[in-house]
């Protein structure tokens, strides 16, 4: 389509192996291997977020929600372009298969509604949406594996359609010691960055390890 | 950005009333529920649902042990029905395979040990891919699952497949099946009614649970025989607000309905009938009815299935639609089983009996966890 709304990356943080990366910069590593709730919690702590409800959440949804806090960078798009025009877009293998093994693991006693609320992969929109205010559109696509042209063609579409000025998307992947976040937010302005939505910039962000990634 | 048109071409629902859209809408119209009184294995009390007889085979040539699960086994059904009836080469490159499902095979986690192996069959992409394998597509299947509005937010993401030139025709399939996991999980949250859920009523106390497939196939291409059902558009919103309870103003269904009536640029006057998601707990019923009364429709004839049904999770969407689109074909508007007395603090114009009339366009919603909402708008093609 040649009347494509012209959009960006105008930020990106990926999560994974014990390292954390906002942009082209490593911003967290963990001293130790960690088991992944320690992990979580060691980078919650270490960037003085205060937001009490982390600590009920699964890892799925802290992984989204920290990866969505570091994204974002406490700025606050739902003021920017209007909760209705912001939308969440995320996509892993595993879907809830963490939340559903400990949950099942209290059905032999007391089921736990607490872990049951988990046992969706899109819960972890909602939190990110409660947070930020994103009450646009979302979606959760599972794909045996990353898939950079799904992500482009459903968020892109989005942009061409006019129903969102902004996107986080990703993907969100965590399954017990394995853990992957690769977000961005897509943008219709250029911002600093300037780097084009496109499948080769989703790929590098996903395979984010050196930083550093050129437009 | 132009907008294709997209039509329904063909359709299936596998469910414990029937095995075919015909049939289960003739069994509908008939006043027939698969609601029964179930003693289970896995449940110490009997309980309301909507379940498959434990033997029930879904369709011929289609392995009832070993390769398939019963989950991927129901998928396959609706499928086989669909596409026998859609007629178009699915095994080409215009073609795309769409899944829709909450809880997939994870009952496959109920049996015990989980190793490496077990994990990655009980993934949803697994499954997608031996439906796409066994009937024979060449394109990726692509899997949603966004709780209890996945099998609408399946269909959306097939009409803009579409629209946006990459594929012709889009089997878009949704499916869930009942196990302990998902009923231990509904009463922890004491989200399951003790008799048939009762929709829009007064007494309603929460779902039915119910297990279904259902299949819509969407093209580009105008079918030949009249009257056929065009998906003029859909919406996407999330509350922002709770992840296991719906919005308290219903601003943000109420959002999805007016994005989806101006995308498909039609007027509100225009609507005959909404099929709502009505699952009967107080909060999803009570929040529907604010967001329809926001957009000006409480005066419009609106229905749940789920009385007929109970509540089918990730196909309840897909059921539904193709409910809505037979009741369009039909001239027909369905009841609402279960409701009685009107109990939501905004009053809808609840579908007690069948009607009759001449209906051409219909509004679909569905709400779910993680606060997310869909609606999509079906007309009637004349």
């Amino acid at each position: 389509m040649k009347n494509d709304p012209k959009t960006y990356i105008t930020a990106y943080c990926s999560i994974s192996g014990g390292k954390v990366y906002k942009d082209d910069k490593l911003i967290f590593k963990e001293d130790t291997p960690d088991e992944t709730a320690d992990f979580l919690l060691s980078v919650y702590k270490s960037f003085s977020i205060d937001y009490p409800k982390f600590y009920k959440m699964d890892n799925l949804s802290k992984l989204g929600f920290l990866a969505a806090e570091l994204l974002l960078g406490g700025r606050q798009i739902a003021e920017e372009y209007g909760p209705e025009r912001i939308g969440v877009v995320f996509s892993n293998a595993s879907s809830s298969l963490d939340a559903d093994l400990k949950y099942f693991e209290t059905v032999k006693n007391i089921p736990s509604p607490a872990l049951f609320v988990y046992t969706l992969p899109n819960i972890v929109i909602g939190e990110v949406s409660i947070r930020h205010r994103c009450k646009g559109e979302n979606g959760f696509f599972i794909r045996d594996r990353f898939d950079t042209d799904w992500m482009q063609f459903y968020v892109q579409d989005l942009f061409d359609r006019g129903r969102v000025e902004s996107c986080i998307c990703g993907w969100v992947e965590c399954l017990e010691a394995h853990y992957h976040a690769a977000v961005y937010l897509v943008e219709s302005c250029p911002g600093e960055k300037a780097l084009p939505f496109n499948s080769k910039h989703i790929h590098q962000i996903y395979e984010t390890d050196n930083g550093e990634i050129n437009g | 950005m132009s907008m294709k048109p997209v039509y329904i071409i063909a359709d299936n629902m596998v469910s414990p009333i029937g095995q075919t859209a015909k049939e289960n809408f003739d069994l509908l119209k008939a006043g027939v529920s698969g609601i029964r009184l179930h003693h289970t294995a896995f449940s110490s009390e009997p309980f309301y649902a909507a379940l498959f007889d434990e033997h029930t085979g879904f369709a011929d040539n289609i392995p009832q042990s070993g390769a398939y699960t019963k989950f991927e086994q129901l998928l396959m059904a609706s499928v086989r029905d669909a596409l026998s009836a859609a007629r178009v080469d699915h095994t080409g490159k215009r073609t795309v395979l769409i899944v829709a499902s909450t809880k997939g095979n994870v009952s496959l986690i109920e049996k015990g040990s989980v190793d490496t192996e077990l994990k990655k069959r009980i993934a949803l992409s697994t499954s997608a891919r031996l439906v796409a394998d066994h009937f024979h597509f060449t394109t990726a299947p692509v899997v949603i699952s966004q709780a209890c509005i996945s099998g609408l937010v399946a269909l959306i993401t097939g009409m803009r497949l579409l629209q946006s030139g990459r594929f012709d025709h889009a089997v878009v399939a949704g499916a869930d099946v009942i196990t302990q996991f998902v009923l231990s999980g509904f009463r922890s949250f004491h989200a399951v009614s003790n008799l048939p859920c009762k929709p829009f009523d007064a007494g309603r106390n929460g779902i039915t649970l119910g297990e279904a497939a259902a299949t819509v196939v969407l093209s580009v291409e105008k079918p030949h025989r009249p009257g056929s059902i065009r998906l003029m558009s859909g919406a996407v919103t999330n509350d922002a607000n709770h992840i296991s309870g719906p919005s308290r103003t219903g601003e943000e269904l109420h959002y999805a309905i007016e994005t989806a009536v101006k995308e498909a640029g039609i007027a509100k006057s225009g609507i005959d009938f909404i099929s709502a998601h009505g699952t009967a707990t107080l909060y999803n019923d009570e929040m529907e009815a604010k967001a329809i009364t926001l957009s000006g429709l409480q005066q419009v004839p609106v229905n749940s299935l789920k009385g007929y049904y109970g509540h089918t999770l990730g196909a309840a969407g897909l059921v539904e639609t193709v409910a809505s689109a037979h009741s369009l074909l039909s001239g027909t508007i369905l009841p609402t089983p279960g409701f009685e007395m009107p109990g939501t603090s905004q009053p809808l114009n609840v579908n007690r009996v069948l009607q009759s009339g001449r209906y051409n366009c219909c509004l679909k919603t569905a709400s779910g966890f993680g606060g997310c909402n869909a609606a999509v708008i079906l007309q009637k093609d004349v």
